[in-house]
């Protein structure tokens, strides 16, 4: 256990500024930290005004669409005589990212204040947290953070003295990837079947329990505190001066065929190739970097040019080739069968599709196979057709971006390493009686 | 209470005992409906008995006045709740691509037969392992990471195995 690596210079460190100190995770650790303030004063602020400088400082949703936050609060409508709801998503199943994981376990309070000042922003008096079950160390920090701060009373009925209500529950998941999807988790929070729910209508008008609900990513709901204390403006320097629109600091799970794996705290905008060969070490003796998929799995995956040449934000890694996603970013190297690695990748969708729509629950299956039979070396010529014409019918048609998640690196795949699915195919050995005839 | 491998009285009703009771009200007592402690009470029943029989479900639908037929619904949608006994230490290990690059196949290779296990999925004869594959447990940079009933190993090796199993009684 423990944080993998000393921060490296060229990090900005504000989320993770703690990671590593375990005082850091106590309530009396925390407040030495300058913990809670933000949460003080935000319960003494109108919610509108924490919406307007959240809004200002330009932050966007962590957990892989980029929503921008403030906006996203703005929808719900305060002493609408409605119960609201906040649910932060800690279902962090998307391969390659692990970032959500080390925020509750080195610094539970920073995501409870986070929750609290969302809750009470949006007017909601309770904010659910919903953990993945295997996540079974940050759920016992988490429980035992709340505990601390509902014995202190920064949660509960009366937060901080405010007169306010607000309180925060862990909330464990029991294993299915789709959970993440924000309708699949209200389902599976209130007790069912965690399958996606059509929008409309939205979670703000009709969410948790049939009532206004707002869903964000634990990184998001824990960089609030910092902003509210700092100032929006203080947010938005985080940023290349070109690009206002990708702001605040990202943290960067990085995974694979790397010399040093783990979370890296980057502003916005940082040189991607700058990053992977610098900051995290690069390649692994003797071998070469060959394809990222830079923010996670369900990304578009990059060459090694396309990756050297982004910047490290949501405009700057559409521009190369790819989307920041949750910033789970994959290396993989030239010792690896990257086929057999897109085949593993799309028999994760396959095992994970809740089965609801047709093109989501057939086209992961039919995908596996036919990658699967590739990899095998009984692939055809018309596979790569074949699996190019099912992707079409898995993209965009379905209730959730499942189907289109596991059809992205297919696409990706073909249209950037051709050469390696095609090498594969040409392996199969001639049908006997083909070679007969022949 | 030790998680998984009661063999003895699985089917016996969980929340007739005062403390089970009392943690599930209070569970019971965060939530505008009682169905929206299904999960949690599934999960109760399946630290008490190791695993979740029909029972178990029973039990659970009644006291949050759903049908059995629903709560079974529910528990096969989910991955981690047991539907039969399994091996007194559960493992579990991630083989999604990020840890299959750095030699999670491996891991679970020597896992198989330092085990005795020799099949995912089946009981070692001696009854003390399962083990599985699973996806992506949310731990890519610390490959692999591999799941021992509710205990995570982060970075396991397959020159690690012999010693982790050795820890476990
Ligand atoms: C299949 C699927 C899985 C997802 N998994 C996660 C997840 O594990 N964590 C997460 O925060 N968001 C996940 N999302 C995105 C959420 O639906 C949602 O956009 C997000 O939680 C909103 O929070 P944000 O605005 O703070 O990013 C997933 C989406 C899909 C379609
Ligand atoms: S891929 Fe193994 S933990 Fe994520």
């Amino acid at each position: 256990m423990g944080y993998p690596h000393q921060p490296h210079e060229r990090e900005t460190l504000v989320l993770s500024k703690h990671f590593g100190e375990a005082e850091a995770r106590t309530l009396a650790g925390w407040k030495q930290r300058g913990g809670y303030r933000a949460l003080d004063r935000a319960l003494r602020m109108e919610p509108a005004q924490i919406v307007d400088i959240v809004k200002a400082s330009g932050l966007r949703g962590r957990g892989g669409a980029g929503f921008p936050t403030g906006i996203k609060w703005s929808f719900m409508k305060p002493g609408d005589g409605k119960p609201h709801y906040l649910c932060c998503n800690a279902d962090e199943s998307e391969p390659g990212t692990f970032k959500d994981r080390e925020i509750m376990r080195w610094t539970p309070h920073a995501l409870i204040e986070g929750c609290a000042i969302g809750a009470y922003a949006i007017g909601a008096e309770t904010a659910y947290i919903y953990i993945r079950g295997e996540f079974t160390e940050p759920i016992r920090v988490m429980e035992a953070a709340l505990a601390e701060a509902r014995a202190a009373g920064i949660i509960g009925s009366n937060a901080m003295g405010s007169g306010r209500k607000v309180d925060v529950w862990v909330h464990r998941g029991a294993g299915a990837y789709i959970c993440g999807e924000e309708t699949a988790m209200m389902n599976s929070l209130e007790g069912r079947r965690g399958n996606p729910r059509i929008k409309p209508p939205f979670p703000a008008v009709a969410g948790l329990f049939g009532q206004p609900t707002t869903i964000n990513n634990v990184e998001t709901l824990a960089a609030v505190p910092d902003i509210l204390v700092n100032g929006a403006e203080w947010y938005t320097k985080f940023s290349r001066p070109d690009n206002p629109k990708s702001t605040g600091t990202k943290l960067w799970s990085v995974c694979g065929n790397i010399q040093r794996p783990g979370n890296y705290e980057m502003v916005m905008g940082f040189p991607f190739g700058e990053f992977l060969h610098e900051v995290c070490g690069g390649a692994l003796p003797g071998r070469k970097l060959r394809a990222i998929i830079p923010g996670g799995s369900s990304v578009p995956i990059q060459t090694l040019d396309e990756a050297e040449g982004s910047l490290m934000d949501y405009e700057g890694m559409i521009a190369g080739g790819s989307m920041l996603g949750s910033a789970g970013c994959i290396v993989i190297d030239d010792a690896q069968n990257l086929v057999k690695q897109i085949a593993r990748l799309v028999r994760f969708y396959a095992h994970e599709s809740c089965a609801q729509c047709t093109q989501c629950r057939e086209g992961t299956g039919w995908s596996q196979r036919i990658m699967e039979r590739i990899v095998a070396g009984d692939g055809t010529a018309e596979d790569l057709d074949t699996l190019l014409s099912i992707a079409d019918n898995m993209t965009g048609k379905t209730i959730c971006v499942l189907s289109d998640s596991c059809a992205t690196p297919i696409v990706s795949g073909i249209q950037k390493f051709r050469e390696d699915f095609e090498a594969l195919i040409k392996r199969r050995t001639m049908h006997p009686v083909a070679a007969a005839v022949a | 209470m030790s998680a998984h491998g009661h063999g003895t009285e699985p089917h016996a009703p969980v929340f007739t005992a005062a403390a089970a009771r009392a943690e599930l009200d209070d569970i019971l007592s965060r939530y505008p409906t009682k169905m929206a402690a299904l999960l949690p009470a599934l999960w109760i029943v399946q630290r008490e008995r190791g695993w979740v029989s029909e029972d178990g479900m029973r039990e659970v639908a009644e006291l949050l006045e759903l049908t059995p037929a629903y709560v079974k619904g529910v528990v096969t949608f989910y991955t981690m709740y047991h539907q039969h006994p399994v091996g007194k230490h559960f493992v579990q290990v991630c083989t999604t691509s990020p840890c299959n690059v750095c030699g999670a196949e491996d891991v679970v290779n020597a896992l198989l037969k330092q085990t005795g296990c020799g099949e995912l999925g089946v009981m070692s004869p001696d009854g003390k392992y399962t083990v599985i594959e699973v996806e992506c447990l949310g731990a890519c940079g610390f490959a692999t990471p591999v799941m021992i009933n509710e205990d995570f190993i982060d970075g396991v090796t397959v020159e690690r195995v012999p010693a982790i199993l050795a820890s476990l009684e």
